[in-house]
């Protein structure tokens, strides 16, 4: 019989779709006016005919036409998106799990440090804090970012817009350089601390990015001075229900796709290491 | 009428009446040691003395497939929500087993709620029956403390020869005793009887285990690194029989199946097994818990440490059903030991 549904998505035609890298495009589709989340928040895009999968909101919450997420081509779901174009159909079904905890970062300068697609999520809440609405209840924004190569690199197009900003530092590194490539190299732990060489007091640090570089930045962090408490990560996880129930993201007594995915550092010490 | 007693030459037409609230569903002897929940028409199919079903009662409230959504593409790529339901009475549900739904309904009412599951619940009377006797060698519901009734039920029976004690416990349970006319009073020395049998059971069963349940959820966090995680691992085959017979391992996956005239099809919910290594793999290939080791000891606390913080309950009902079919004969109670010997929580 019908029902309420609890797995069902809405229905969107894709607006537009941003080519980012070889493998990253970001795509573009109309906000859903009961869609209400915070930065961190994630959803569930679903490929008629292929299934569905978890990707974090790459954009603000302060921007209210529009939602979208940067998917990178990597399994099956992925591939699927990768294949349509505007005007073709996808499904949301969310927002799921607990943001950035916006209250402990109100005052706070913000040191985001992302690798890879994992500046999505952190581009969520950067653009948030760079909001007119929003600027004053936070301090200072540093952003290093780093990726395999130039070409790897995602917002691209977004960067001027940051860089121009004086409220804003922007600093920007790959693994592997190239010939287009005049910026800096080295792996995003090492540069944090050549670049990062403030005093950390009333910082906090953000940070997202492959699970190998999370742990590296956490520990640059930590040798830093950063408290335990005073970095955030964002954890990549098999979601599959959203919901707290399918088990998939389950770290001790915790769902990631509930009690996270954004968790403190602080908290992480407390939990098996199986992220 | 909170407490009722029925004859139980009334047992057969009970039976019969029950139908009137949906199909009957009762363990049946599917051999001398195994016995499975089915439909009965016939209330002599009934196996009164029974132990732990091949599969648990889980299968009624989480089909191992079931159908979430539908869709056709000739009306566009929505998913219509559905839900499959259908009026059943469970009937003889040992006191594990309603412990198991009991897991069962706290994880699917807990926000966000499973519509799916809430909807198929409502449709589901369950009447439980009392173990008079330890079933077998794998049980720890001494150890777990579900060998007496905890709620769960709209009516349970415990047997006492010739006639059932009925404990009324919900006001569904309580229409079913007004509407049949064989159910009596229940009067002092039945009340006596079944006192009598409660203290009788109480001397059989015992803690499996000598340890404190209520220290388990410590032992299980102090004995993260222990060397049984690695010993039960080298041993497990990553079968998922443990969770397929778990009366509380409810974890599934989602899929889109289409049907072959490619022009219909449907979310499914299916059974799935955190023991099955891709369970939890993510897209890039990284696998946060790629060894059996790492999974065998996820499964374990998932039973006595993770659900204690976060519901509040055991999620072990002490069936003893994973090490009976456990092929490579992993026994519950033996890792337990050998766990609570060495992090020093075995009492001596």
């Amino acid at each position: 019989m019908r029902c309420e549904g609890t797995y069902t998505p809405c229905l969107l035609p894709i607006e537009e779709i941003i080519e980012e890298t070889r493998d990253i495009k970001t795509f573009r589709i109309r906000r859903p006016e009961d869609f209400v989340y915070l930065p961190g928040q994630f959803a569930e895009i679903f490929v008629p005919g292929v299934g569905e999968a978890p990707f974090s909101i790459s954009s603000s919450p302060t921007n209210p036409t529009f939602l979208e997420f940067s998917i990178k081509r990597i399994g099956s779901v992925t591939q699927a998106l990768h294949r349509l174009n505007p005007g073709d159909t996808i499904g949301l079904r969310g927002p799921y799990g607990k943001g950035f905890p916006l209250e402990e970062l109100l005052g706070k300068n913000l040191l985001f440090v992302g690798g890879g697609i994992g500046l999505a999520p952190l581009r969520s809440l950067i653009n948030y804090v760079l909001s007119p609405e929003h600027r004053e209840s936070f301090g200072e924004v540093f952003v290093l970012y780093g990726a395999r190569t130039p070409g790897d690199l995602v917002f691209r197009w977004e960067f001027p817009s940051w860089e121009k900003r004086k409220d804003l530092t922007l600093c920007l590194t790959v693994d592997e350089g190239d010939t287009s490539w005049s910026g800096r190299v080295g792996l995003v732990p090492n540069v944090l601390q050549e670049v990062f060489t403030r005093s950390c007091a009333n910082w906090v640090g953000i940070v997202c990015g492959p699970p190998i570089m999370i742990k590296f930045t956490i520990k640059a962090l930590r040798e830093m001075g950063f408290e335990a408490r005073r970095i955030i990560t964002t954890l990549e996880m098999k979601m599959k229900c959203g919901l707290g129930k399918c088990g998939r993201c389950n770290i001790g007594p915790y769902y990631v796709c509930q009690d996270g995915p954004v968790f403190s550092y602080e908290m992480l010490v407390t939990m098996p290491e199986e992220y | 009428m909170e407490y009722a007693v029925l004859p139980k030459s009334a047992l057969g037409s009970f039976v019969d009446a029950l139908r009137q609230y949906g199909k009957v569903i009762a363990p049946v002897a599917k051999s001398e040691r195994h016995f499975a929940f089915e439909e009965v028409t016939d209330a002599r199919d009934i196996a009164l003395k029974y132990i732990p079903t091949i599969l648990p009662p889980k299968k009624y409230f989480m089909p191992q497939y079931e159908t979430l959504a539908e869709y056709d593409i000739r009306e566009g790529q929505k998913l219509y929500p559905v839900v499959e339901v259908e009026h059943i009475v469970l009937f003889g549900v040992h006191t594990c087993d309603l412990a198991g739904i009991q897991c069962l309904d706290v994880v699917f009412s807990d926000r966000p709620k499973d519509l799916n599951y809430l909807v198929r619940r409502g449709y589901v009377t369950i009447i439980g029956l009392e173990c008079n006797e330890y079933c077998d060698q794998y049980a720890s519901c001494g150890l777990m403390g579900t060998f007496l009734p905890q709620g769960g039920y709209d009516l349970f029976f415990t047997d006492l020869g010739d006639y059932f004690f009925v404990h009324v416990g919900t006001q569904r349970g309580e229409d079913i005793v007004a509407n049949f006319s064989l159910f009596q009073r229940a009067e002092s020395r039945h009340f006596w009887d079944l006192q009598l049998l409660r203290a009788k059971k109480a001397e059989i069963f015992r803690p499996e285990v000598p340890v404190d349940r209520f220290l388990l959820p410590r032992m299980f966090q102090e004995g993260f690194e222990a060397k049984v995680w690695e010993d039960v691992g080298n041993r497990c085959l990553s079968c998922a029989n443990c969770t397929n017979v778990c009366p509380t391992c409810y974890c599934f996956d989602v899929k889109d199946v289409m049907n072959l005239d490619l022009r219909t099809g449907k979310r499914i919910r299916v059974w799935d097994s955190c023991q099955n290594e891709p369970f939890a793999k993510i897209a890039s290939g990284e696998s946060f818990r790629a060894e059996r080791s790492d999974r065998k000891r996820h499964r374990f606390n998932r039973k006595f440490s993770y659900p204690v913080k976060r519901y509040n309950r055991f999620f072990c009902t002490g069936c003893g059903r994973c090490s009976r079919v456990c092929m490579a004969k992993i026994d519950l109670k033996e890792t337990i030991a050998q766990l609570a010997r060495e992090t020093g929580y075995l009492k001596v």
